[in-house]
């Protein structure tokens, strides 16, 4: 692969290919929580976006800075900063949005993307391609979410980002708008990607793409006898 | 009475995971034995209580300054500490202890129920009594969803799903359901 093709693909990999929620199976909390609306979906998905971008470039910046031992933390750290502050600016100029999200914008911190991204990607490559990767996989996980949150308002409430549904908004199946509905969407729409990739699916929420694996070093697996 | 309302609010009616959606990856990836079940439970119940102990101070030293909005910041830093501090001693101290929750600690501190809760009790203006029931009835919510999401899993396990179903789709559409069961609850208060 040439240079141009190698930085083109660390953009589009997140969108598709290695898509946050629905291929490698991360962030799946705020997936199922804040989908309830399509509109929801997309102010969450930019929300982390914005914050996977800046951290990505900043993790990327002080790799050579933050010791090994003490890296965790470190990058916890500026991932939360940059999540109040798009805290503080949602309040201000979106607070109907702010409030629907609630608590898991916040949440947006322990996200599993973003730290995975930064242990994964942005602590061993160049700012220009971590920035990159950050785009794409923001993207990539505003999509899955935009899907989620489309399929469960159209269902569910019989509209679609606030426009009505003619036949479907007489009588909705609520059950799509609550807990239950999330989890059976975001199976489908997993298993929708898997038929529609013809390959075989993750057998399980594995070690490879845990953020957490370099801690536990594999611990967790061996103690279940995997 | 309020500490049995929000006691039994946190384990039945809004229960963490399934319907809350806090923990999910901790509830998909540790449910698949009882015994782990129990042990990443016990793990996160430990961990939720002792989190508010500290946080709750930590928030009204934060207010006396004004700078509540370093709330974040400061909660998820206090927890990663706490969790490698207790995963250290625990590793000395108490051996059997560690074997049984040890492994787990360090996936808890990105667990978003810890934080979650941890920000939940500030966000509801509760007393630092009624903090750390709501941090105990989410901790026992969250193992009380393990411990029946891995009896429904060992059923499903060997069961012929569609190829493309199989799986996380499988276990997430088990999860939809186990939910359900879970809505029961809805109109109790």
């Amino acid at each position: 692969m040439n240079d141009g093709k190698r930085t083109l693909y660390e953009f589009t990999k997140g969108i598709i290919k290695e898509n946050p929620v629905l291929v490698t199976l991360l962030g799946m909390c705020p997936t199922l929580a804040v989908t309830v609306l399509a509109e929801n979906g997309i102010g969450m998905g930019l929300a982390t976006t914005f914050v996977l971008v800046c951290s990505n470039a900043v993790i990327s910046l002080l790799k050579g800075v933050i010791p090994k031992a003490v890296r965790l933390p470190c990058f916890i750290v500026i991932i939360a900063g940059f999540v109040t502050f798009i805290d503080f600016m949602m309040k201000g100029y979106l607070p109907g949005l702010h409030s629907a999200l609630g608590v898991f914008l916040q949440l947006i911190t322990v996200n599993c993307i973003i730290l995975g991204r930064a242990e994964a990607f942005a602590s061993r490559n160049s700012v220009g391609r971590s920035v990159l990767d950050g785009l794409g996989m923001g993207i990539g996980f505003t999509l899955a979410l935009f899907a989620m949150g489309s399929v469960r308002e159209i269902l569910g409430l019989g509209s679609w980002l606030g426009m009505k549904i003619p036949v479907l908004s007489e009588k909705p199946m609520t059950i799509f708008i609550m807990p239950a509905g999330g989890f059976f969407v975001l199976g489908c729409l997993i298993a929708l990607v898997n038929k529609l990739a013809n390959r075989r699916p993750p057998k399980e929420i594995s070690c490879d793409n845990c953020p957490n694996a370099s801690m536990c070093s594999g611990q967790c697996r061996s103690r279940e006898g995997v | 009475m309020s500490y049995i309302l929000i006691l039994v609010g946190c384990v039945f009616v809004n229960n963490v995971v399934l319907s809350q959606f806090m923990g999910i990856c901790a509830f998909l990836g540790v449910s698949k034995q009882i015994k782990s079940s129990v042990g990443m439970g016990g793990a996160v119940v430990f961990v939720m209580v002792c989190a508010t102990a500290i946080t709750y101070p930590l928030y009204k030293l934060l207010e006396h300054f004004e700078i509540t909005y370093l709330k974040t910041v400061a909660f998820i830093l206090v927890i990663a500490m706490f969790v490698q501090l207790v995963e250290i001693v625990m590793k000395k101290t108490m051996h059997g202890l560690y074997k049984a929750l040890g492994v787990y600690l360090p996936l808890i501190t990105t667990n978003c129920a810890v934080l979650g809760v941890t920000l939940g009790n500030i966000n509801n203006d509760y007393t630092f009594l009624e903090s750390l029931t709501n941090a105990l009835g989410t901790g026992l919510a969250f193992t009380l969803a393990l411990l029946l999401f891995s009896g429904v899993r060992s059923r499903i396990e060997g069961n012929d799903f569609p190829e493309a179903f199989k799986g996380v789709p499988a276990t997430l559409i088990a999860a939809a359901i186990v939910s359900v069961s879970f809505m029961g609850f809805a109109g109790m208060m």
